[in-house]
């Protein structure tokens, strides 16, 4: 039975620790989804993310397509997300919870920032997500399963750092490169051959395009560039200075040549 | 059996206004600045690590004179407030004004139920688009809720410190002037010199696209200030 609290600030709380999930759980409205057979359904499903680490940090990016069986659902979803000043994550599995639990992922990570007055480690972020995504399990059983990437720079090893994660919480440190979703394997192929030691900003993000153009090859759940329409893949670059989108009109200029370029 | 003696609600309300008053005179003060470019929270703090300002969402800050522990308590309910509100409706949807509602009814509520008032003095510093839109709301130990124009003052030397940062502050006064503004007052009441390293100093850029909160360290005060 918990405390009685005073006024509409709940003074007195027991909800003692950091944590903007504890606070959710404490008041009875962490989001949850409750149903015994999802199979049946068909929903949006987020597919390609990749991550790469080049000489002053990481470069993050996913394309902008959403599957719903074999219909395009959506064509311009953000998979991408700043997390923090020095960390980025991105998604891909059911969308509408991926999308929920990446808000709550980034309220936690600045709700501990401001009540303790400083930052987690990388360490405990990618802890934490892994925490996230295993209290989902009883959902993934039911089809409906959300795997994230998380990438950051580690301000205590001076280096960029990849996370990826699978369904019951397991966290792994990724090293040079990583990606997930359906056009997963194709792009780390990709990565595979182009990821080299000292590679600049511009080559990474090069990388990283090129990377999900060759997943959309193959794979029709993935959509490349598409600069008639201006679908152009989220890409985030993170360094010591930060978290920095790549705009629009920058990515259609490096992705016209590697499209151009292709065999 | 002994009959509990009758003490007039006027009674009652006094000494626990005079209880609160006297804790909270006690704490050193702080200064709330309105300005062009944003709003400053100044105040003497001899702790690096115990905080009487903070951030709480975006373009929103807190600052507490007082029991450090009572103030603490209300900062980080303020920020479970405004992150809950944030995540279930939209970041756009957390106010000053809900906030400091919230503070006001919670202090008054503590002040006539609770054993003993808060021994607190606080402030919401809300920044707007321009300094028209800026809200800087003072909640007091019994839940009084003030609109302050320009600038507040919490704590002790209220009305000295007040008189003393008006005359130095003229309109369209930058952060540095600001601060040195702030400093002078403050010392100038209390009769003593503060040390770089012990002025806790916070900003709330108006030019920041997000979160608009960040410290100023003790280095850059002592350059404003020599």
């Amino acid at each position: 039975m918990s405390q009685p609290t005073i006024g509409p600030l709940h003074l007195g709380e027991p909800a003692a620790d950091a944590s903007f999930l504890s606070v959710l759980e404490q008041r009875g409205v962490r989001p949850t989804w409750d149903t015994t057979d999802a199979n049946a359904l068909v929903l949006p499903e987020a597919t390609t993310i990749l991550a790469l680490t080049w000489t002053d940090g990481v470069v993050m990016a996913g394309d902008r397509r959403a599957t719903a069986g074999n219909v395009i659902a959506h064509s311009r979803v953000r998979k991408v997300y700043e997390a923090d000043r020095h960390s980025a994550v991105a998604i891909s599995g059911t969308a509408g919870m991926a999308v929920e639990l990446i808000k709550l992922f980034r309220t936690e990570l600045e709700h501990y920032e401001k009540i303790e007055g400083s930052t987690l480690s990388l360490e405990g972020k990618a802890n934490f997500l892994a925490r996230m995504i295993r209290g989902n399990l009883a959902m993934a059983f039911q089809g409906l399963v959300v795997i994230p990437l998380f990438c950051g720079y580690d301000l205590s090893e001076s280096r960029g750092r990849l996370f990826s994660f699978d369904v019951v919480g397991g966290r792994y440190d990724e090293f040079n490169y990583a990606a997930t979703g359906s056009g997963g394997s194709e792009a780390r192929s990709f990565l595979k051959t182009a990821w080299q030691e000292g590679l600049g900003r511009e080559e990474a993000i090069g990388a990283a395009i090129e990377a999900l153009v060759a997943a959309a090859e193959e794979d029709a759940a993935t959509g490349g560039p598409d600069l008639k329409r201006g679908i152009l893949p989220n890409v985030l670059v993170v360094t010591a200075d930060g978290v920095e989108e790549i705009e629009d009109e920058a990515l259609a200029a490096l992705a016209g040549p590697i499209l151009e370029e292709r065999p | 059996m002994s009959m509990p003696f009758y003490v007039p609600p006027e009674q009652l309300v006094k000494d626990r206004a005079d209880f609160a008053r006297k804790g909270i005179g006690r704490g050193r003060p702080i200064v709330v600045v309105q300005l062009d470019d944003g709003i400053l929270l100044i105040g003497e703090n001899h702790s690096p690590s115990l905080r009487k300002i903070g951030e709480v969402y975006d373009r929103i800050a807190f600052a507490g004179v007082g029991r450090f522990n009572e103030f603490e308590m209300l900062r980080v309910a303020g920020i479970r407030y405004a992150d809950l509100k944030g995540f279930s409706y939209s970041r756009a949807d957390v106010t000053g004004k809900g906030l400091a509602n919230a503070y006001s009814q919670t202090l008054g509520q503590v002040f006539s139920h609770e054993v003993k008032p808060y021994e607190v003095d606080i402030v919401v510093a809300e920044l707007g688009k321009d300094r028209s839109e800026d809200n800087l709301f003072r909640i007091q130990f019994d839940g009084t809720l003030q609109d302050a124009e320009g600038f507040a003052v919490l704590g002790s030397y209220v009305d000295e410190i007040g008189e003393a940062l008006a005359d130095r502050l003229g309109t369209g006064v930058g952060l540095d002037e600001a601060i040195a503004a702030a400093c002078d007052a403050i010392e100038e009441t209390s009769g003593e010199t503060v040390e770089p390293q012990h002025w806790e100093t916070a900003f709330l850029d108006r030019s920041a696209q997000r979160r608009a909160f960040r410290r100023i360290s003790a280095d850059e005060i002592a350059r404003i200030r020599s």
